[in-house]
């Protein structure tokens, strides 16, 4: 083997992956806290709802979970504002993008953690005189959200994992980092060797975080 | 409705992209269903020596966000000598990461089914490979089926990242019609809904074969 390793360059740019790793942590955040607004309205528009509601909420589902991350990336980036009015940044179009897809992966998850809550726990709130509104905050919600726990922490570290696909459209955050120095120094296995184990410790760590969670939280039916 | 005009014209040109982006992805789903399912097999039912390696690489791999998987092994494999063209290494990063996959369902397809089909297998004096070929095996495949296509489902949406390795799969069919057309909505529009005809036909095959095999209980 005649490559030599040689990691002074990498540490020279590793600002750039630290800068670009909270990036990403920041554009999964907001997505996730989006996509969780998108997933539990349309979760209950979903069970609570008339025929009409039901069949909006399933293709808007279907729809994105079939298509490509990738495509829908570029569908919002390039393809959005060539026909609607509006301009934004790389970032924000792609947070945009992984809120639409998340939301559609979030709306499943809630919708089974909803359908799961039991009968009489909702019967058992009507007999104390809730009414519709405070059986959902006091009772729905709460057991809903525990009872799908363990699924929400799996979505939320694959979208964690596909904020990469934001290097596409160059946002700055840890894939496109990586690529950039990739592109400037040429160290391309010593890139790799220092971004993949950011992107596997804070996964895990994600993942550890709400596993500690759910130990406290989660309702193993 | 110039740029309609534009996307028909090009649907000759993206077929052949979407013939490459089958391919692909059948490549993908063979291999890795071939390895995923011995792996996923030791992993359930080895000795350590064996779980913890099988263990290792899937809990790894399964931690890579797939786009790094692929420009670390298109970009630093020539390291170690060892060369791969755009198409061969995108399948085998994808494959590596499928296979991951597949070794989860099969471990979780085994173990949905319930100890006692074992013992019993074990009373009436049946070995270990009869009770696997007559008694877990039977059982634990309608429970492989439909977590199995819908991942077939997320190797044809993950096909598209071949794209960015230069492979002309129907990604990149797309793109390079855009740069040439300036026609990027209409486009895109047409690409997601070639690629929701054919994973939306498997997903419905999955649920369909899921509500099939829902007899197996616990």
């Amino acid at each position: 083997m005649n490559y030599h390793l040689n990691f002074t360059l990498i540490w020279r740019h590793f600002p750039r992956l630290l800068e670009g790793l909270l990036l990403s942590l920041e554009i999964a955040a907001v997505s996730i806290a989006i996509a969780m607004v998108i997933g539990l309205t349309l979760a209950l528009a979903y069970v609570d709802g008339n025929r009409f509601t039901r069949s909006a909420v399933a293709a808007y589902v279907e729809f994105i979970r079939n298509v490509p991350l990738l495509l829908l990336v570029y569908l919002m980036f390039y393809g959005v504002p060539t026909v609607v009015d509006i301009r934004y940044e790389a970032t924000v179009s792609f947070v945009a993008t992984l809120s639409i897809y998340g939301g559609a992966y979030l709306v499943e998850v809630l919708r089974a953690g909803l359908q799961a809550v039991p009968q009489g726990l909702i019967e058992a709130g009507k007999a104390i005189g809730l009414t519709r509104l405070q059986r959902l905050v006091h009772v729905r919600l709460p057991t809903a959200l525990r009872i799908s726990l363990p699924s929400l922490s799996n979505t939320y570290v694959s979208l964690f994992k596909d904020t990469s696909i934001a290097s596409v459209i160059a946002v700055p955050e840890l894939a496109y980092a990586a690529q950039w120095i990739n592109l400037n120094t040429f160290r391309i296995v010593e890139v790799y060797a220092v971004a993949t184990p950011m992107y596997l410790i804070t996964g895990y760590s994600i993942l550890f975080l709400l596993r500690l969670l759910e130990r406290r939280y989660a309702i193993v039916r | 409705v110039i740029g309609v005009e534009a996307a028909l014209k090009s649907v000759p040109f993206l077929l052949q992209g979407f013939v490459i982006t089958l391919e692909v992805s059948a490549l993908v789903v063979a291999s890795s269903l071939v390895i995923g399912v011995l792996l996923g097999t030791a992993l359930t039912f080895g000795p350590w020596l064996i779980r913890l390696p099988v263990r290792l690489y899937s809990d790894l791999i399964r931690g890579i966000p797939i786009l790094v998987l692929i420009f670390f092994i298109y970009y630093g494999l020539p390291v170690i000598q060892i060369n791969l063209d755009n198409l061969s290494a995108a399948v085998v990063a994808l494959t590596v990461f499928k296979t991951a996959q597949v070794i989860e369902i099969t471990r979780g397809a085994f173990q949905s089914i319930p100890k006692a089909q074992m013992e019993a297998g074990k009373a009436i004096g049946l070995v270990f490979w009869q009770r696997m070929a007559y008694v877990l095996i039977p059982q634990a495949t309608r429970r492989f089926i439909p977590p199995f296509i819908n991942s077939v489902v997320d190797a044809v949406k993950g096909s598209a990242l071949v794209s960015l390795l230069g492979v002309i799969d129907l990604m990149q069919a797309i793109q390079q019609v855009v740069g040439r057309t300036y026609e990027p909505l209409p486009l895109y529009v047409l690409g997601s809904l070639i690629y929701f005809m054919i994973n939306y036909s498997l997903s419905l095959l999955a649920r369909r074969l899921e509500a099939r095999f829902a007899y197996i209980r616990e």
